[in-house]
């Protein structure tokens, strides 16, 4: 599966899957089959239980056969009664030992594969926990998070049991069918080859079932995602769907969805279904074979009663695992989709990450370079979204970025921490190149507030205290009085131990944004970047933070991205950016002389009672 | 702990093992009663009510189902009667034997038959009725009142729509076999029984011993399973956390921190599981060494009834098939006693989201707001608080007259927003009235109201879809023309021609392909689509540069024609123009009146607005003082 993405796109490969059949399946369970191999004790222990365990469900019938013989041997007169009676004891107390210990052995074989399975998961879910944080902002642009929380969760549960339900089930009919197969045929050839006589048509529609459900899985898990999607949309949009009264066409949506993923349901329900009483039918054909002519042969004087008897419990003592080769097989068909698409996340190449031989960055003057940056995002084609950038900031300088809407300014505030990387030129921080130091080094010298505010649902100061987990309570508080936030979460009856979170629904737009500059404001980084981070706080409010920004900016590299411009009339540079260029550069006042873009927007900003007044609504 | 990570991971190792005070992952609200009691009857009554609409097939697999146990019981009697007609000293019965055959034949072929119609049945049914009941929660999730949806999470509400409803899914298709189990189970007591009793009886006398021990391991095994399904539903609540912040994540470091929490949360769950695992095998041994102590009586017991004379060796073979048989429903009911237990527990969130009060219901006797009406909106002394103890809102009165621009300005948290969701009624007030068109909200239908308001969220929120599917929403009859239309208004037609299929533009999860700014100018151009009499703009244009603003505003002046607007701005040059601006504080009317006006009275709104020119530098810090306080202690 390489580095095809998970995304929307390849997460829909059902019709590849289809395509590929079984060399594809195979690598997939190899790679399951070898995750279970690193615990080789528990592995071992498990087949050797089984083992074990079959063996001594195998003397069950045996036992029996003699017991029932030895009924027999009174009838025919040759011993005493007392006797015979004396001599069931044996068999008897043999059968209870055989049963309890092949219960015992069942036990530690049935406990020992689970255990193989809940290893596995947990370091999948490791695995995939340390992917997911890892994996670069393009690959989480492209994959939705549902579907990924589907894989982590339901996935994951998929090749968990594979073990259990599939490759030891897998084995132990195997063995079952094998061993007794022996024992039966050396015992009476005809008879045995008649009771053995279903294997053939089961395995032969269970791998053919195996191949349908695989596909079927596959398909349903993707519709099944698409109505996950829908719901979880709905409910994260709730005020939109509201806002437009838009229930019905939400419910139209849902049932699309919904109907959709029912009707593949069913099918496999058809599918699944006809196979399994088919292959019940075959057992209990060979079965009645096994009467008829295992009769036949009493009749004739061929075999004994016991024997008989013994073949006869042999084929019940299968009747519980074929009505299994069902799970068994949907268990390799769901182990092996799940496996596949949890695979392919990781498998993921992360493409942003520490060069060979990365050095933690060393900040000496703390100059920030953009040097003929430019960008496209991944997957996109050729859609420049940057050209051409070029900047320089020292310490102490703030830089401040205005543009208008999609122009390219977060996506330039992105590249500093290099949640993306440059397609050409470079970014430099005291000459030393971005993509040359250790990304944890970089990150922790850069500091982003981002535009699209995302709380944790936990404390309030847990959230602010989020970048610096160690954080006493002072800094905590210091940093949420520079963000004006601080009398408001004294107000609160809980204080700073009121939980906030999913994007901060019980908060107002600007006390979220608050949030996210105090949660800013408690990291050391050398270059800290603002993203329109007070557009929702008003002018006041504002005022007073920039404040707590400026100095705050004193020795750091400062990049303020607003709209407002009252918000960044002072800085050192102000950069006009316009559909990925720089289209002006300078400070306030040198843009104000150049008469252009800047200057434009400062009037009809900026100036107060003249024309330019009346534009809302028409009326002046 | 580095030992205890998978080897193939690429984590360094920390220096110390201690973990951050403050660092959590995942919420850590414990999730509520995860384990019911076995059996609810109220529950089980809800869930019947969604299973009765397929009674029919119900029926038809309850009867398919009793026709294959009877088969199953059928067989070792048949079996019996071939053996011992075969092995009659007087000589073989050649026809009975066929009879046997035949008999036979005719069981499996209707064991078949059974098995077919049953499971397809009740997989089906059991689809559909998990289909239906989450279908159910979705509609009702439509109605419930956003005081509700504000506090629930989006996970919280997911896992209840896909692993609650999973479990009753289950428990459905369990309980059908669970019936069968049972029937078998009384089956194969009634056979042995009459067959011959005093065999049967003393094979059943094992019975009592595994009840006593079931009734030792039951609470014990519950609290195992219990701590099994909560730390999973921990471990599970944490990756999806990462997952939803992982921009967050990356970009304040966190990554190592959190691995190692929740290394330790995994890890747990592990622990628990494989305790789970063990109270779950231990029954094995026990139900097989009864089964063996059953088989050694029946033949020890029955060895010497044959000797005797008192029963034919057929019954002996056939009681040892029933054993062989008998235990089994035993082993899957304890089996599905757990499955039963969480399906209750499930069964309880369902119904707990399925009664949620609808506390924002249409009168009976609800109007309807029609298209024709005026449009003003009006607030009577209205007090409202999200925590009634705490009022956002407080007597707050004034009127939007029909095609009047009003603008809504305050410090952050003042309640410019909720006051807008007051007029769509998104919540209901505590005191006083909101009336649009003259009518108080409260007499309107929903629906309607719904259809005459038009709202630019605060948080523009985008659907995946492309970006035509985005704008027009729900307005399905809305043409291209219109569409485009909208979008030229609010100049966003420019830069969706840009993108790669114009308006087929695929959008990521939640818009994150646009800018946040492109995402504002699109809700703006669904808002329009809507064609509304009513307009709310919240912070509609916050993201967007003031030259945008401008031709929007220019475009938009055409469009409101006729129309009433209510306008939240904190740039202050964005509602210069609007007919009235209403100064909010705390919650408060504060101010009223046109922007002339407003400058006059130098209050508030001239001291926002003169800051909005002047820079800090200029400014000296106590000048802010009295909004900045307030603002803070909102
Ligand atoms: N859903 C909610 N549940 C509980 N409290 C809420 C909710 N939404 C807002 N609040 C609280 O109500 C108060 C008013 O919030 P509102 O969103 O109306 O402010 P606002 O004036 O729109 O502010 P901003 O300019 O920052 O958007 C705030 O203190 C906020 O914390
Ligand atoms: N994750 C992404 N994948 C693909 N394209 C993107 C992505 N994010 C942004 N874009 C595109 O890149 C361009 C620049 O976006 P960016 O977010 O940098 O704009 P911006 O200047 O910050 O705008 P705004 O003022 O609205 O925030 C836009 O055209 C947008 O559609
Ligand atoms: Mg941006
Ligand atoms: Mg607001």
């Amino acid at each position: 599966m390489g580095s095809d993405a998970v995304g929307t796109t390849s997460l829909k490969s059902s019709a590849y899957v289809k395509a590929a059949g079984w060399g594809r399946g195979l690598s997939t369970l190899l790679r399951i089959t070898r995750m279970n191999l690193r615990h080789p004790w528990q592995v071992a222990l498990a087949i050797g239980s089984t083992m074990v365990a079959v063996i001594l469900q195998l003397l069950i019938p045996q036992l029996l056969g003699r017991a029932v013989d030895q009924t027999q041997v009174a009838i025919g007169g040759s011993v005493t009664v007392t006797a015979a009676e004396q001599a069931l004891w044996t068999p008897a107390l043999l059968l209870l030992g055989a049963s309890t210990l092949r219960g015992l052995f069942t036990m530690a074989q049935n406990y020992f594969a689970e255990a193989v399975g809940h290893r596995v998961a947990y370091e999948l879910r490791l695995a995939c926990y340390d992917k997911v944080q890892r994996l670069s902002f393009s690959f989480h642009d492209r994959v939705h998070s549902g579907d990924l929380i589907t894989l982590g969760i339901l996935d994951l549960d998929g090749v968990r049991m594979y073990f259990s339900t599939a490759l030891v089930r897998f084995f132990l009919l195997t063995m079952l069918i094998g061993i007794g197969a022996c024992m039966m045929i050396s015992t009476d050839p005809v008879l045995g080859l008649i009771a053995l006589s279903f294997v053939p048509f089961v395995a032969w529609r269970s791998s053919v079932t195996q191949l349908k459900l695989r596909a079927i899985w596959l398909d349903l898990q993707e519709r099944l995602s698409v109505l996950g999607r829908v719901m979880e949309e709905n409910f994260a949009g709730i005020r939109v769907v509201r806002a437009f009264s838009a229930q019905a066409y939400e419910m139209a949506k849902f049932d699309i969805a919904s109907t959709n993923a029912l009707e593949l349901a069913h099918e496999q329900v058809d599918v699944y279904v006809p196979n399994t009483s088919a292959m019940t039918l075959a057992f209990f054909v060979a079965m009645g074979l096994v009467l008829w002519i295992g009769c036949d042969k009493l009749i004739a004087g061929q075999i004994s009663v016991g024997t008989l008897t013994t073949f006869l419990t042999f084929m019940t003592i299968l009747q519980m695992p074929v009505r299994q080769i069902g799970l068994m097989v949907n268990g390799f068909a769901r182990a092996y989709t799940c496996g596949s698409r949890l695979f392919s996340l990781l498998d993921q190449d992360i493409t942003i990450g520490d060069a060979s031989g990365a050095r933690p960055l060393e900040i000496g003057e703390g100059t920030l370079r953009f040097d003929n940056v430019s960008f496209a995002y991944p997957g996109t084609g050729n859609r420049v979204i940057l050209k051409n950038i070029t900047f320089c900031a020292r310490r102490g300088e703030t830089i401040a970025i205005v543009g208008p809407p999609g122009s390219g300014k977060s996506t330039m505030a992105h590249l500093i921490p290099r949640f993306y990387d440059v397609t050409g030129g470079t970014i430099m921080v005291d000459g030393q190149d971005i993509r040359g130091v250790t990304l944890a080094s970089l990150r922790k010298a850069v500091a982003v507030v981002q535009q699209d505010a995302f709380l944790f649902t936990t404390t309030i100061e847990n959230n602010i205290a989020y970048g610096d987990p160690w954080a006493k309570e002072q800094p905590i508080e210091r940093a949420s009085e520079s963000a004006q936030l601080h009398n408001y979460i004294l107000g609160l009856p809980a204080g700073y131990k009121t939980v906030v979170g999913e994007r901060g629904a019980s908060l107002s737009g600007g006390q979220r944004q608050r949030l996210t500059i105090a949660r800013t404001m408690m990291l050391r980084p050398s270059i800290v970047v603002f993203d329109d981070s007070t557009a929702a706080i008003d002018a006041a409010t504002e005022q007073r933070i920039r404040a707590a920004i400026r100095r705050f900016a004193k020795d750091r590299v400062t990049i303020i991205i607003a709209h407002r411009l009252s918000s960044l009339k002072h800085a050192d540079r102000i950069l006009f950016v316009d559909n990925g260029e720089i289209v002006e550069r300078g400070t306030h006042q040198e843009l104000l002389a150049k008469r252009g873009r800047y200057k434009a927007l400062y009037d009809l900003q900026l100036r107060p009672g003249d024309d330019i007044a009346t534009t809302f609504g028409g009326a002046p | 702990m580095a030992k205890r990570h998978a080897n193939e991971l690429e984590i360094e190792p920390n220096d110390s093992g201690r973990r951050p005070p403050r660092a959590v992952v995942g919420s850590h609200r414990i999730e509520e009663e995860i384990f019911g009691r076995a059996f609810d009857k109220n529950i089980i009554r809800r869930i019947w009510a969604f299973v009765r609409p397929y009674r029919a097939m119900a029926v038809v697999s309850l009867a398919a189902l009793l026709i294959f146990t009877g088969t199953q019981l059928l067989i070792p009697l048949i079996i019996r009667y071939a053996i011992d007609h075969a092995i009659t000293p007087a000589g073989a019965d050649a026809s009975a034997l066929l009879e046997a055959a035949v008999a036979f034949a005719l069981a499996i072929l209707v064991n078949f038959g059974a098995a077919y119609a049953q499971e397809t049945v009740v997989g089906k049914m059991a689809e559909n009725v998990l289909f239906d009941i989450r279908r159910a929660m979705f509609a009702h999730l439509q109605k419930v009142s956003l005081s509700f949806m504000d506090k629930t999470e989006v996970g919280r509400l997911m896992s209840r729509l896909q692993g609650d409803v999973n479990s009753i899914h289950e428990f459905l298709e369990n309980s059908i076999y669970s019936v069968g189990d049972i029937a078998l189970l009384f089956g194969i007591i009634f056979v042995m029984l009459s067959v011959n009793f005093s065999l049967g009886f003393l094979t059943l006398s094992v019975l009592p011993a595994l009840l006593i021990i079931r009734i030792v391991w039951l609470p014990r095994a519950r609290e195992a399973f219990m701590a099994a399904q909560e730390t999973n539903s921990v471990v599970n609540g944490a990756l999806a956390e990462a997952i939803q912040g992982v921009r967050t994540v990356q970009s304040m470091d966190r990554q190592y921190v959190n691995f190692v929490l929740y290394d330790d949360k995994a890890h747990a769950d592990l622990t628990t599981h494989l305790t789970a695992a063990r109270y779950a095998q231990v029954m094995v041994p026990i139900v097989d060494g009864l089964t063996g102590l059953a088989m050694a009586v029946v033949i020890v017991v029955g060895g010497s009834m044959i000797m005797n004379g008192r029963v034919d060796v057929g019954v002996l073979v056939a009681y040892i098939f029933y054993i062989q048989r008998f235990f089994d429903p035993i082993r899957s009911l304890t089996l599905q006693y757990s499955v039963m237990q969480r399906a209750m527990a499930s069964g309880k969130r369902l119904t707990d989201v399925l009664d949620v009060r609808i506390e924002i219901q249409d009168k009976p006797d609800a109007r309807i707001l029609a298209p024709e009406m005026d449009g003003s909106v009006e607030f009577r002394s209205v007090t409202f608080g999200y925590d009634p103890k705490q009022p956002v809102l407080k007597n707050v009165s004034f009127r939007v007259n029909p095609g009047e621009t009003v603008a809504l300005v305050g410090p952050t948290g003042s309640g410019k927003s909720s006051a807008m969701a007051l007029v769509h009624r998104f919540y209901d007030v505590q005191q006083g009235q909101v009336l649009v068109g003259g009518h108080d909200v409260r007499d309107l239908t929903q629906e309607s109201l719904g259809t005459q308001i038009a709202m630019v969220l605060q948080e523009p929120f985008l659907f995946t879809g492309t970006v035509f599917e985005n704008i027009r929403y729900h307005k399905t009859e809305a043409t291209r023309e219109k569409v485009i239309e909208a979008a030229k208004v609010v100049g966003a037609h420019d830069f969706i021609m840009r993108l790669p299929d114009r308006y087929e533009t695929q959008l990521g999860e939640r818009g994150g392909n646009l800018s946040l700014g492109q995402r504002q100018l699109v809700s703006f151009a669904r808002a329009l689509v809507a064609d509304a009499k009513i307009l709310v703009l919240d912070e509609a244009t916050a993201s967007i540069d003031s030259y945008t603003e401008m031709v929007i505003q220019k475009a938009l002046r055409k469009l409101l024609e006729g129309r009433t607007a209510l306008v939240i701005a904190h740039r202050l040059a964005t509602i210069r123009g609007a007919d009235r601006i209403i100064v909010l504080q705390n919650g408060q009317v504060i101010e009223t009146g046109n922007h002339e006006k407003l400058m006059a009275m130098g209050g508030l709104y001239s001291k926002l607005y003169n800051l909005n020119y002047s820079s800090f530098d200029d400014i000296p810090e106590e000048e802010a003082d009295p909004t900045g306080q307030a603002a803070s202690r909102t």
